[in-house]
């Protein structure tokens, strides 16, 4: 019996099942008492599919009942761009463009009808700040992120086929299997050569490879932060599941490169996507064979022989990697203990307190984006659980009316069924709506997601400033100990007659050594104020953009929030309408 | 299924132009809970008012107070006296300890206990039960002491003998290989059996996912509540005017979040608790169905054992006659019973 069946069956595990069971309920064609069911369409056909019902759903709200509040609802009712009568205008002439081919009325503008969102599945605009779509540009422009003389320009990765393919090795055992995805590059930027489709195949390894070059390249700027290697077995690596995971953070990853204004016009990307066969990016090489490299370096740096001019000055202003620049690593690393932990202030200090200040907002910010993000994640959970507890709720009364129906001994008993039926109709369609309410709020409530990985991007920065300057600082630091021993030596040197040989080669040697670090520091400078200013430049461009992101989100979130709230209550509405001689019968009673 | 409504006797002439004494009336209300006793006999006292202007009732209003032992007290007694009759549910007594004194469940239980009284207090025999007048009249010592007598653990012997007497038949049942005798039924009779058991099922499911529902109402009034406060204080780290409309949003969810409490209450109260009730019902209805059975075939083993001491008298008749006198009076004592369990 259906009932005692399923009275355990009902949680969670059983969701699946229930679902079809709502997809496929027949809204209306029981063929039963309730021949008056308004849902009953021709085009329902049995099939209670999404399209069925909101064209069902449109003659719905074409019963214009007092309940569908004007839509001047949660906004704030200020000067804010948000409740600009100008918005509300899209959204009426949003409204007469067809979301789904179904919805063939022009509705009477309510919010009922608007609820979707930029972030739309129809509109497959994902994170790419000059889109040209045309729901972006609708939507505000005051808000709209991309740049008015760039309006027309896009770029559009995608990244697809992921491939196993091997590595060739001349070794019996053959080479590793490794996966690679095609990576589509749709751009009409005249950097790419003016309007222009193109593919590659690249591995991980490459992407690896960019974001390095990436880093070195441009020091001080948020740049995206790239998907995590995963340390897994090979095993894993190859599944289904992975790999899928993998192409989609690829693909948020490159869409946001090109996002980003200075980035997409960077020679390294530029070369990612475009140049055939192997990527001509010099590789990271792994910290062993850097310290053999080191190693060789080593004693020339250590016994200051002509070391320093070996390391050619564009270096200096690297930060100091393991392997290659052992010795100034060493060096760099006493400076900063001393920094810490020594009484002298170091030459240099970071003495912008509008950096430090900027410094602190930002840490407190992410603090609460994080936590936004997961009030956000159970606001989620909390919507779905109500979506489905509404709808077992809905299919245990279609059951009890059914059993009604079968087993009634009086018509009293059927039409009280039939009524029971309305309300559980209702009961299911606004567990659909929780559905659909709750995947726009998903994509909504990512954009603080996005941020969260944005603002790793902006440590990223601040630490390239502060490697920078602790070069500058270690630098600055050198010269006066080198200084020091000259004037040591000279003294020494004066004191014997005719010139002390020996001690003048060293002095010889020591001045170039005092001029390259010279050179090296005025470099290190200028570097220092370089990344500077692409920090301040970068994180004011970020704020631009995280505000309008954001209100864009909120509008998002709180349209779709009044759109459905608004859809549900027709429903629930239409129902009391329609039981309203119950209430009726008990006042008179 | 009845309807939804909450029976209330006819206690509306209270305020009507008509004289009360015109038509007879009985209106009760159970109200006013109060905690009394302290640690583990802790147990909740409510207010019962009466008004009537029965004959059989002492006077216009009388306040008495009951504890939830006294209204099983009712019911049970109810439930022996009036075989056959479906008897109003009681709402359950507690499992969980802690949720036993919370504010909810008492006011449910109230509602509930008030929604009993009033049905019998509508129903026409019901209404004119000795046991009710005690109930709603009594002083309290004197509720005690029924009370007492009828929940105490020594049960009459008349019930030992009839558990005795189940055992007994089903071993010779199992023993002899008999099929459970067929309880006197007409093909309406078993549909209506039928109906009220799949009937509780149903029933039963939509009100699990009542309570569910209400659950879910709560949860997502305290996270759109946590949601608020996290959006305000996100809002508080950017500038206009983006700040301000983040708390503005933080504002609305908060105001929201009330809201949804406020309405997992009304789906509580309204939806749920009438579901729940409407169970009890059903249930209740199984119970008296359960007793029909049970007297059906007390009957059938009552006219086994007459007939077995009829055949006895007739033997001893023609055999020995001193013994024919009592095997005579027994056998009258078994048709005397026999006819007093048909009339039941």
């Amino acid at each position: 019996m259906m009932g005692s069946e399923n009275a355990d069956g009902f949680d969670e595990t059983n969701l699946n099942a229930q679902r079809d069971d709502m997809e496929n309920l027949d809204l209306g064609v029981d063929g039963d008492a309730g021949g008056d069911d308004p849902l009953k369409k021709s085009d329902v056909n049995g099939d209670a599919s999404n399209s069925g019902y909101r064209s069902a759903m449109s003659t719905l709200s074409n019963v214009r009942d007092p309940l569908s509040a004007p839509p001047t609802v949660m906004i704030p009712a200020n000067s804010d761009p948000l409740l600009a009568p100008t918005s509300y205008e899209d959204f009426r002439s949003f409204s007469s463009k067809p979301i789904s081919s179904d919805n063939s009325y022009i509705e009477p503008p309510s919010y009922a009808d608007v609820i979707f969102s930029p972030f739309d599945e129809n509109s497959d605009s994902e994170i790419n700040g000059a889109e040209d779509s045309s729901l972006h540009s609708q939507f505000s422009d005051s808000l709209s992120r991309s740049p008015s003389s760039s309006s027309s320009e896009y770029i559009k990765i995608t990244v697809s086929n992921p491939q196993k393919e091997q590595e060739s090795s001349n070794s019996i055992v053959g080479g590793n299997t490794y996966i690679t995805y095609q990576i589509t590059t749709r751009t009409n930027l005249p950097d790419f050569g003016g309007p222009s489709e193109f593919s590659v195949r690249r591995r991980f390894r490459d992407v690896v490879t960019l974001a390095d070059r990436l880093a070195e390249s441009y020091r001080g700027f948020c740049i995206p932060p790239r998907p995590d290697k995963s340390v897994v077995e090979s095993q894993v690596m190859q599944k289904q599941e992975f790999v899928e995971q993998r192409r989609v953070s690829l693909e948020k990853y490159l869409r946001r490169l090109s996002a980003h204004p200075v980035i997409r016009n960077s020679d390294e990307l530029k070369v990612f996507l475009q140049v055939q066969g192997k990527l001509p990016l010099p590789m990271s090489t792994d910290v062993a064979s850097r310290m053999l490299d080191g190693a060789v370096k080593l004693p020339k740096q250590l016994f200051g022989e002509g070391g320093a001019s070996a390391v050619p000055v564009h270096e200096v202003v690297q930060p100091a990697r393991g392997g290659r620049d052992l010795l100034r690593l060493f060096k760099e690393l006493r400076q900063s203990v001393s920094n810490d932990w020594g009484g002298s202030k170091p030459p240099v200090v970071e003495e912008d307190k509008e950096f430090l200040e900027k410094k602190e907002k930002m840490h407190e910010l992410e603090q609460q984006i994080i936590n936004a993000s997961q009030q956000a994640e159970s606001l989620v959970k909390a919507q779905q659980d109500m979506g489905e507890t509404m709808g077992e709720l809905g299919l245990a009364f279609i059951k009890l009316t059914k059993f009604e129906n079968e087993e009634a001994s009086s018509n009293a008993q059927r039409i009280r069924a039939n009524d029971m039926k309305n309300l559980a109709t209702a009961a299911v369609k606004a567990s659909r709506f929780y559905r659909e309410l709750n995947s726009q709020t998903v994509k909504h409530l990512d954009t603080l997601h996005e941020y969260l990985g944005m603002m790793m991007a902006v440590q990223g920065a601040f630490a390239d400033r502060s490697s920078a300057l602790l070069t500058v600082q270690t630098l600055l630091s050198e010269l006066p100990s080198l200084q020091a021993r000259v004037e040591k030596l000279e003294a020494a040197s004066s004191k014997v007659f005719g010139g002390d040989k020996s001690r003048m080669r060293k002095i010889e040697e020591l001045k170039e050594t005092i001029k390259v670090t010279e050179d090296a520091k005025n470099v290190a400078i200028r570097e220092y104020e370089r990344i500077k200013e692409n920090n301040r430049s970068e994180v004011d461009r970020l704020d631009r953009e995280r505000r309008s992101d954001f209100m864009n989100m909120m509008k998002g979130f709180v349209v779709n929030q009044v759109g459905y709230a608004e859809k549900m209550g027709n429903v629930w509405a239409k129902v009391a309408e329609e039981t309203n001689q119950y209430n009726r019968e008990k006042q008179s009673s | 299924m009845e309807s939804t409504e909450q029976p209330r006797s006819i206690s509306g002439s209270m305020q009507s132009p008509r004289s009360p004494s015109s038509q007879p009336y009985l209106s009760v209300s159970v109200t006013d809970p109060v905690k009394l006793g302290n640690g583990v006999q802790a147990y909740i006292s409510y207010r019962v008012i009466t008004k009537t202007n029965l004959p059989e009732y002492q006077g216009p209003e009388k306040i008495v107070i009951r504890r939830y032992s006294d209204f099983v007290w009712l019911r049970d007694r109810l439930f022996e006296k009036y075989k056959g009759i479906f008897i109003p549910p009681l709402p359950e007594k507690s499992a969980v300890e802690k949720f036993r004194f919370s504010a909810e469940f008492i006011e449910m239980r109230r509602a509930a206990l008030d929604i009993f009284v009033n049905r019998i207090a509508l129903h026409p025999e019901l209404r004119q039960s000795e046991d009710l007048r005690t109930f709603l009249q009594a002083d309290e010592e004197t509720m005690d002491r029924f009370r007492f007598q009828e929940t105490g653990i020594f049960k009459k012997p008349a019930d030992f003998m009839q558990m005795f007497r189940d055992v007994q038949s089903k071993v010779s049942d199992a023993v002899l290989g008999k099929e459970k005798p067929v309880e006197e039924t007409t093909a309406a009779y078993e549909k209506l059996k039928h109906y009220i058991f799949e009937l509780e099922n149903h029933l039963a499911e939509a009100q699990k996912h009542a309570y569910r529902l209400v659950k879910r109402h709560r949860e997502l009034g305290q996270s759109l509540l946590d949601f608020g406060k996290a959006v305000k204080l996100l809002g508080a780290c950017e500038g206009e005017p983006t700040g301000k409309a983040f708390s503005d949003l933080g504002t609305k969810s908060e105001l929201l979040s009330i809201k949804l409490q406020k309405e997992a209450q009304q789906v509580l109260m309204n939806f749920e608790e009438p579901l729940k009730d409407y169970v009890r019902y059903v249930q209740s209805i199984k119970a008296t169905i359960a007793e029909r059975g049970t007297a059906f075939k007390q009957h059938c083993e009552l006219a086994e054992t007459t007939k077995l001491k009829e055949i006895n008298l007739d033997k001893l008749m023609l055999t020995r006659s001193d013994k024919v006198g009592e095997a005579e009076i027994e056998y009258r004592e078994k048709a005397r019973k026999l006819r007093e369990n048909l009339r039941g």
